[in-house]
């Protein structure tokens, strides 16, 4: 049943240097990599050996606990490095790319006839399955679980993120396809829910169960959504996939080609000409860094959005999942008196000589300090008012933090991804971890539970 | 380069790394970044923050208590000297730039109050240096606030050695057992206040303590009286200040609380930067009301005589408790702490209400010491946590049900597993 969600809770977070509606094409990177910290939870086992030739969309490695789950390469070129971490864990793979570039075709596949185990067969096959998450727990979707609904945002308003309907427009046929296969892996509902008034790729397409959405930020994230349209039970689980992989996922479907290619926003105040580029998961930033220029010398890269991304460097590569790079001043100065002295220059939800509430459209260049030291939980009623779900943020991080079980589950923990604690991170006036507190709540509930 | 060249940031953030790791770090910290902000940066999570931290937001409160501060110095001075007028036969009547915004009353006022502030600071913050050093954490921000109102809270002579006990008993025992700020379960301001009443009540209750000397000068020639409004009513005796004395605050009491409308100044400030609860602040008022709406009606009917001790109080106007006492400075400044208050928005409701409740309540029935708020916040403070559990029950059993009307699809079985394998080879 198609919704209207109105979300006021919330707060947007209006920062300088979001991306210019145009787009140009990177120059094509030498190296590429995956980084596997972006699998959270599953662990890897190689398909190759050092040294290998492998062609693009071919296995680089599987899920050691699901061995069909295989993640596949970008490109084609050699697999020159496998870095490995503390305990042999592998940290990275990076693949010099050849100049001729060759692909690997699967059969591609008939949505319309194909039965369910075939779809998921040919989606594991491809490297198109670690594109599906799942909730709870916030990780790779388990293939044989049975998922109640899945859920897809086209409502952006994450800071700097990059605007879907810019980067997706004329791709409907690939969404449909997408969303046709999926539709068949659950028998439950595809939910999509798209801004309200916004010309979306999403509009038009059929077998799925359209929503509009309005309001701040968290509105955007898929957390606060289902949250509001099919909130998740204990033992229940929802699939949830980004709108820039289910093309992906629509092409190889349609083609039988894992093609990674990603319009990536390319964004932040240290940027010089924020836009978007073109590019493949994996490639090395600087491919398009340099051609946009940056204006800083201390800059922090982020592979994704301020409030969720992860710091890289210039030399680092495009995430699996991310299609915005963020570019914003490290901020590891001092600050004279910056504890009692009116603020202008800065976000903040109150109004203690904080002045953003005078004018909440202005743009603002936030850096990386933490404006404050790290304390206990100290205020309260704070995170409820950007907090939109159903749910208690403060206890719920307190049951996370002294590793309550029980408390956990009841205060839905199943229904929340650490994404959902940005903004109340965000506001954090004790500086807590919220999500990295969340994390290691899902990963402990995941362990006893499973 | 020589030293002389570097900026004091330079020099301070050189002094930093050297204690890193070291026993004095903390207390090095402290200063440090009470004149800095610290350089630290996001690692984790979120890569950019709020403007806010705990200082800003305690620095915040401190503001809205300064105005309090600077009428306290005004009307210290002016009670003594208008109850020097009153014992020689000469009444005076406030007049604002005439005889109370007077240099003279400042002057007493001032230093009658400044010595109990720092010795609030000073005391109050030795031990939360020790507490620090010993501990291995920063120095917390939580005595910021505890530091100002303990001296508006207490009788203008009480004696500096009682308050830099009940200091010390307040911080150790009222937060730092517990682990410091942001885990106390008692207010530690009001801690301070109890451990004060209940170990030298002579010097915290009574008609003679609210206005400086007049303790001392009791039986002598120059004897000065300082009966408090609440005091005359529980005597049945009548007072002599009109309602705007009270509602600005020219009457004897604590060092702070009188001055009603600053207080509402200060709250509405609070309210307005988001700091304070509004909720609990309102809720608070309302119980206090229905509260003296109550005893009010009592009286009326007649179900308690004029010759009964309780009289004077029960008939007291219901709303004119608001600007009496301490139940506004408490309401605005200590109910609202959000440590040891209720943390849940629904809870903070019923928490206040029963607050300003049994504030009023404990006022009328106990003559002895005719003021209830300190106790009615602390007993509400024990009680918050539960009044919290019971409305996240609420949310827990929303989230049951919930389950319980929901049909969980089977999940697949290793059967499939063996099907799937099939299919991918």
């Amino acid at each position: 049943m198609p919704t209207d969600i109105r979300i006021k809770k919330g707060l947007n977070i209006n920062l300088v240097g979001a991306a210019e509606p145009s787009t140009s094409q990177a120059v094509s990177s030498n190296t590429y990599a995956i980084n596997l910290s972006d699998f959270h939870g599953m662990t890897p086992k190689m398909a190759v050996r050092e040294g290998a030739e492998v062609q693009a969309g071919e296995p680089l490695f599987y899920n050691k606990d699901f061995p069909e789950m295989q993640f596949v390469s970008p490109v084609s070129g050699e697999l020159v490095e496998i870095e490995r971490g503390a305990r042999r864990r592998i940290l990275t793979l990076r693949i010099l790319a050849d100049k001729q570039q060759r692909v690997l075709k699967h059969q591609p596949v008939d949505v319309a006839k194909a039965d369910a185990d075939a779809i998921r067969a040919f989606l594991l096959q491809s490297g198109c399955w670690p594109f599906i998450w799942q909730r709870p727990y916030d990780v790779i979707a388990d293939p044989l679980s049975v998922p109640k609904a899945i859920f897809v945002s086209a409502y952006v308003t994450a800071p700097l993120a990059a605007d879907i309907n810019y980067t997706l427009k004329g791709k409907e046929k690939e969404l449909q396809a997408a969303l046709d296969a999926l539709g068949k892996l659950t028998p439950g509902t595809v939910h999509v829910s798209v801004g309200k008034g916004e010309d979306s790729p999403f509009a038009g397409l059929k077998g799925i169960s359209l929503h509009t959405v309005s309001g701040p930020h968290p509105a955007g994230l898929v957390g606060t959504q289902i949250n509001r349209i099919d909130p998740i039970n204990k033992g229940e689980r929802v699939w949830t996939v980004s709108p820039q992989d289910l093309v992906i996922i629509g092409e190889a479907l349609l083609t039988g080609i894992f093609n990674p290619k990603r319009t990536v926003a390319l964004a932040g105040s240290c940027v010089k000409q924020p836009k978007y580029y073109t590019t493949r998961i994996g490639a090395e930033i600087s491919t398009f860094l340099y051609a946009s220029g940056v204006n800083e010398t201390r800059c922090r890269v982020i592979n994704g959005d301020v409030l969720t991304g992860s710091k890289t460097r210039p030399e680092g590569h495009l995430g699996f999942y991310n299609n915005a790079v963020s570019v914003i001043p490290e901020g590891d100065d001092y600050e004279f008196f910056g504890w009692n002295k009116p603020v202008f220059n800065k976000i903040s939800n109150t109004r203690a000589l904080t002045f953003s509430w005078l004018r909440p459209k202005k743009k603002y260049d936030l850096d990386t300090n933490t404006n404050g030291e790290h304390r206990a939980f100290v205020v309260t009623g704070q995170y409820e008012e950007v907090f939109p779900m159903d749910i208690y943020p403060m206890q719920l991080l307190k049951a996370c933090m002294y590793k309550d079980i029980d408390e956990m589950e009841q205060l839905g923990l199943y229904e929340v991804a650490p994404e959902d604690f940005a903004l109340t991170e965000f506001i954090c006036i004790s500086k807590q971890p919220h999500q990295q507190i969340i994390r290691e709540g899902l990963d402990l509930l995941q362990k006893e539970i499973g | 380069m020589s030293h002389k060249k570097l900026t004091l940031k330079k020099r301070l953030h050189i002094i930093k790394h050297s204690l890193r790791g070291k026993k004095m770090a903390p207390a090095f910290n402290a200063f440090h970044t009470f004149l800095f902000t610290p350089d630290e940066t996001t690692h984790s999570g979120s890569h950019v923050r709020g403007a806010d931290d705990l200082k800003r937001t305690m620095n915040t409160v401190i503001l809205a208590l300064l105005p309090v501060l600077v009428f306290s110095f005004f009307n210290t001075g002016y009670q003594f000297y208008a109850a020097i007028d009153a014992a020689n036969g000469t009444p005076r009547t406030v007049d604002l730039f005439g005889n109370f915004l007077t240099w003279e009353n400042f002057w007493l006022g001032f230093t009658q109050v400044l010595p109990l502030l720092i010795v609030s600071y000073g005391v109050g913050l030795l031990v939360e240096f020790i507490f620090a050093v010993i501990k291995g954490h920063e120095v917390e921000e939580g005595y910021l606030v505890t530091g100002m109102l303990v001296p508006l809270i207490v009788p203008v002579d009480t004696p500096l050695w009682m308050l830099a006990v009940a200091v010390v008993f307040g911080v150790v025992i009222g937060k730092e057992v517990f682990g410091g700020t942001g885990m106390n379960i008692l207010n530690p301001a009001l801690t301070i206040r109890a451990f004060l009443f209940f170990a030298y009540p002579t010097w915290m209750s009574g008609d003679k303590v609210w206005v400086h000397q007049a303790v001392e000068r009791t039986g002598t020639a120059d004897a000065i009286s300082g009966e408090t409004i609440l005091g005359s009513l529980a005597q049945n005796a009548s007072y002599s200040y009109s309602t705007a004395d009270m509602f600005f605050g020219f009457i004897p009491g604590s060092v702070g609380e009188t001055s009603a409308f600053l207080i509402l100044l200060g709250g509405l400030f609070l309210v307005f930067s988001k700091i304070a609860s509004w909720r609990i602040m309102l809720s608070a008022v309302i119980g206090a009301l229905v509260m003296g709406l109550i005893f009010n009606g009592v009286a009326d009917m007649g179900w308690v005589g004029e010759s009964s001790r309780f009289y004077g109080l029960m008939s007291f106007d219901f709303w004119k408790h608001l600007i009496v006492g301490g139940l506004a400075f408490g309401i605005v400044y200590m109910a609202t702490d959000p440590v040891t208050g209720s943390q849940t928005n629904r809870g903070k409701w019923i928490y206040g209400f029963l607050i300003g409740f049994i504030s009023v309540m404990i006022r009328v029935f106990n003559p002895a010491y005719p003021e209830g708020v300190f106790l009615a916040i602390l007993l509400m403070n024990v009680f918050a946590p539960t009044i919290d559990h019971y409305v996240i029950r609420a949310n827990v059993r929303k989230r049951l049900k919930r389950l319980k009307n929901a049909t969980i699809l089977p999940q697949a079985d290793a059967g499939k597993m063996e099907e799937l394998q099939a299919e991918t080879v």
